[in-house]
C-alpha cells in the first residue's frame, strides 16, 4: 500500500504525549515516526539507552510508552535488546509467548556513537533480529551540550566550545552509519523528518520487517543544543539535506541508493547560519571555517554519489 | 541413583546448567570461568539444550544480556571471573534493583592491579553491596549443588545469585562429585512462571524507570527488605535440596565447634585447609574450630554471633583487602555481627591467599597458634594482620 500521511497519522499512538521532551526536540518525533511503521497488530519491546529520551519518557510511576518498554544503562541498548530478543526466540519455540514482537531500541548519538558503539556492534555482529534507531542530535544534550564523535566540526558544545583560541570542536563528525554498513547487515538507512515524513517512515518499515539486524540512524535536532526556536525544526531538517549535510540514503543487502537527491544543492552556510552553535563561524575573519566545511561536505557528497551510483 | 563422576568445579556447573537447561545464557570468556561456556556450549552443539547462548563481545553485555532476558520472563544464567566481574558492576546494580532472577556462577579471581590470573576473592568481595546474593562453595560438590539451589532461590526471592567457588583451585581442579539424575534436576528446578515480564501480550511491562527523589529511595528499602528475607527462601530451598540429595545446607557449617576455644573464620576452599588443620589440632588434644561461611549475602550476622558466642579467640579470613586501612571485609562483618555478644570473643583478621598464593596446612597451624596465644592471656595487639606474605607483620 503506497505511503498515505493521514492513514499512519490515524493509527493508535505507541508514544503518548505528555511526556517531558523540550518543545522542538527530534527525539520523540523520530520515536512516534519510527513506531507508527509498526503494523497495527504487532507487539513490540522498545528499548532505550539512557538519554535525554529515557529520562523523560519514563520518569516513574509514568511510561510514555504502550508496548514493553526496557532501559538499563547509557552503554548497553544494543545488548539488552538482544537478550529479550534471544529470550522471545526461546520461549516462542517452547510456546510460551504466541505473538509476533518485534524489537526496537533507541539510543541518542552519545550512547551509540560513543559509549554504546561496542555493544551494538556486538548486537548487529550477532545477527540479533532487531532494530536500533540512533536519534542524532550531534552531542550529549542530556547532560548538557558535551562535544561527541557526532559533533561536527567548528560546533560551539561545552565540552568544545569556541574561544579565542579553539574554534570549537576540532574535528569532524564520525561516519556512524558507514561503520554500520561495513557490517554487513541487511538493512542499513540514514534519514530525517522532511515533509510528509515518508522517507522515515519507509525506512522504519523495512528495517522493522527486515529479518536480521537492522539500523537506522536519524538527525533529530535539538533546539537547546544547536540553539534554534522550536518552530524551526523542519526548516532545519530540510536544510541539512538540501545542503547534503546529512543526506539521505540506504544500504539494503550492500546495495547503496540515495533516497533524495536535492533539486538544487544549497550551500552550507544555509545550514549553518540557523543555529547558535555556529554562530562564531560567521564573525569577520572566519570565512576559511565555512570555506572548510563545504570542502568537507562536498567531498563526502561526491564519496557518496560513487557508491550509490 | 546418584551418578558417581570426577571433574573440575567448572564442569560441575556447566553440567548443572545443562541439567537446568535454562532460556538464555549470555557469556564472554575470562580466565578462569571460561570453561563454563565452553563445556555449556558444547551441550548445545550436541542439541542437550534449549538455551539460547548469546556470545556476546564483552562482560557487560553479558549481564545485559541476562538483565533483558530475564525482564522478558526467560530464566538467565551467565559465569564470570574477576575483570569481568568488575566491567559488569554497573549493570549488577541494575539487575539487583530491577529485582531480576539470575544465577551468576563465580570462578573467583583476584583484581587486576597487578594483574593476575590466581585465586582470592577481591572480585565478588569487591561486589558484595550490588544486592547481589553471594553464596561461595568448598568444593566442586559445593559449587554444583549450590548452582541448583540458585536458581530456585533467586527466583523466590527476586534477588540476583552469584554462585562462587575458588578459581583454579576448584574451578580447575578434578575431585569426585555424585551428580543428580537430569530429570531430578529438572523437576526440581521446574518451569519459570514471572508473574511479570516484557512479553506478557497481555500487560506490557516497562523496565528501568528514572527514579526520582521521591521513589528512589523506597526502591533501595525494598531490596533492603528482600535481602532480609532472603534467608527464609535459601534456607527452605536448602530444605527441598536435601531432600533430593541428602546433602545439608545452611548459611554457615560449623566444624568442629561443639567445644571449641578457639575458632577460625573463612570463606571457599580455604575452609576445606583449614578443617585439615583443624583435626590433626584435635588429636593433640587443642579445642580448635572452624566455621566456614557459605552466604555472605545476606550475611549471617545472627548464626556467627551464635556460633562464635561459646569461643575465647577467632581468627577471621579475609581472602580480599578492602584497603580501610583496618581489617578485611569479613572481618568488618563478623566482628559487627558479634559486637551485641555479652560475652565477645578476642577477634584477629589475616589478609591471605590474594592473587593466587598458596595457602597451606601450616598456615592455619599458623594461626591457630596466635590464637592459642590469645586464650592463654597473651596480648592481642594488632588485630589486622597478614598471612603468607614476605613483609606481612605477622610472618615470623
Amino acid at each position: 500500500m503506497a505511503y498515505n500521511l493521514k492513514r499512519e497519522l490515524n493509527k493508535p499512538e505507541r508514544l503518548a504525549g505528555g511526556h517531558r521532551l523540550c518543545a522542538g526536540c527530534g527525539a520523540g518525533i523520530a520515536v512516534r515516526g519510527v513506531l507508527r511503521a509498526l503494523e497495527e497488530g504487532d507487539k513490540a519491546v522498545i528499548g532505550n539507552a539512557t538519554g535525554c529520551l529515557e529520562v523523560s519518557t519514563f520518569n516513574y510511576p509514568n511510561t510514555a510508552y504502550y508496548d514493553s518498554y526496557i532501559h538499563t544503562a547509557f552503554e548497553n541498548a544494543g545488548a539488552t535488546l538482544s537478550g529479550v530478543e534471544a529470550a522471545y526466540n526461546v520461549l516462542k519455540k517452547k510456546g510460551k509467548v504466541k505473538e509476533t514482537y518485534k524489537f526496537i531500541t533507541f539510543g541518542g548519538d552519545g550512547g551509540t556513537y560513543d559509549i554504546g558503539l561496542q555493544s551494538l556492534s556486538g548486537a548487529m555482529e550477532r545477527g540479533h533480529d532487531m532494530v536500533y534507531v540512533c536519534y542524532d542530535n550531534e552531542a550529549y544534550m542530556n547532560t548538557g551540550i558535551q562535544r561527541a564523535s557526532s559533533t561536527p566540526r567548528f560546533a560551539d558544545a561545552t565540552t568544545s566550545p569556541a574561544g579565542t583560541e579553539i574554534p570549537g570542536k576540532v574535528q569532524n563528525k564520525k561516519n556512524l552509519t558507514e561503520i554500520m554498513a561495513a557490517h554487513n547487515i541487511p538493512y542499513v538507512a540514514q534519514t530525517t523528518f522532511l515533509g510528509d515524513f515518508r522517507d522515515l517512515h519507509n525506512k522504519a518499515h523495512k528495517a522493522i520487517y527486515t529479518e536480521g539486524p537492522c539500523f537506522l540512524n536519524v538527525l533529530a535536532p535539538c533546539p537547546r543544543g544547536w540553539r534554534y526556536e522550536a518552530a524551526d525544526l523542519p526548516e532545519i531538517c530540510r536544510l541539512a539535506v538540501d545542503t547534503c549535510v546529512w543526506p539521505l540514503y540506504e544500504i539494503e543487502n550492500g546495495v547503496w541508493r540515495l533516497t533524495y537527491e536535492p533539486r538544487r544543492k544549497l550551500p552550507v552556510e544555509e545550514f549553518l547560519s540557523r543555529q547558535g552553535r555556529f554562530r562564531h563561524m560567521f564573525q569577520r575573519g572566519n570565512e576559511w571555517m565555512i570555506r572548510e566545511t563545504q570542502d568537507y561536505v562536498d567531498q563526502q557528497w561526491e564519496k557518496l554519489l560513487k557508491k550509490c551510483e | 541413583m546418584a551418578i558417581r563422576e570426577r571433574m573440575s568445579g567448572n564442569e560441575a556447573v556447566a553440567t548443572a546448567m545443562r541439567q537446568i537447561n535454562p532460556d538464555v545464557c549470555g557469556a564472554f570468556p575470562i580466565t578462569p570461568s571460561t570453561e563454563i561456556p565452553e563445556y555449556f556450549s558444547q551441550f548445545m552443539a550436541n542439541g542437550l539444550v534449549d538455551t539460547q547462548f548469546v556470545p556476546v563481545e564483552s562482560e557487560h553485555s553479558a549481564m545485559s544480556v541476562c538483565i533483558g532476558a530475564s525482564a522478558a520472563g526467560a530464566r538467565a544464567v551467565t559465569a564470570t571471573s574477576s575483570a569481568g566481574l568488575a566491567y559488569m558492576w554497573e549493570l549488577l546494580y541494575v539487575a539487583a534493583s530491577s529485582r531480576l532472577p539470575i544465577t551468576m556462577a563465580v570462578s573467583n579471581r583476584a583484581l587486576t592491579g597487578p594483574i593476575s590470573i590466581g585465586n582470592d576473592h577481591s572480585d565478588s568481595m569487591g561486589a558484595r553491596d550490588s544486592g547481589w546474593l553471594q553464596i561461595y562453595a568448598e568444593n566442586n560438590q559445593e559449587v554444583y549443588d549450590n548452582f541448583i539451589q540458585g536458581i530456585l532461590i533467586t527466583e523466590a526471592t527476586r534477588l540476583p545469585v552469584m554462585i562462587c567457588q575458588d578459581g583454579f583451585i576448584t574451578s580447575h581442579g578434578v575431585a569426585n562429585i555424585e551428580l543428580l539424575e537430569d530429570e531430578k534436576v529438572r523437576d526440581f528446578v521446574g518451569e519459570y512462571e514471572p508473574e511479570e515480564y516484557l512479553l506478557n501480550a497481555e500487560n506490557p511491562l516497562a523496565v528501568g524507570p528514572y527514579g526520582t527523589a521521591p521513589y528512589y529511595m523506597e526502591v533501595k528499602r525494598a531490596q533492603a527488605q528482600a535481602m532480609k528475607e532472603a534467608g527464609t527462601a535459601i534456607l527452605d530451598v536448602a530444605r527441598r535440596f536435601e531432600e533430593l540429595s541428602g546433602r545439608s545446607y545452611g548459611f554457615i557449617e560449623e566444624y568442629r565447634m561443639e567445644d571449641a576455644e578457639m575458632a577460625v573464620v573463612a570463606i571457599g576452599s580455604s575452609a576445606g585447609t583449614g578443617k585439615a588443620a583443624v583435626d590433626q589440632l584435635r588429636e593433640e588434644g587443642v579445642k580448635a574450630g572452624l566455621v566456614k561461611v557459605r552466604v555472605f549475602r545476606p550475611f549471617p550476622a545472627k548464626e556467627l554471633a551464635e556460633a562464635l558466642g561459646k569461643v575465647k579467640a577467632a581468627a577471621i579470613m579475609d581472602k580480599a583487602e578492602s584497603f580501610s586501612g583496618c581489617g578485611g571485609p569479613m572481618f568488618a562483618e563478623t566482628r559487627s555481627a558479634l559486637y551485641d555478644l555479652e560475652q565477645r570473643p578476642a577477634l584477629v583478621n589475616y589478609i591471605y591467599g590474594l592473587g593466587g598464593r598458596d595457602v597451606t596446612v601450616d598456615h592455619f597451624f599458623h594461626v591457630f597458634r596466635d590464637l592459642e596465644e590469645i586464650c592463654s592471656g597473651g596480648e592481642v595487639g594488632e588485630v589486622y594482620r597478614y598471612i603468607g606474605v614476605r613483609d606481612g607483620g605477622a610472618e615470623k
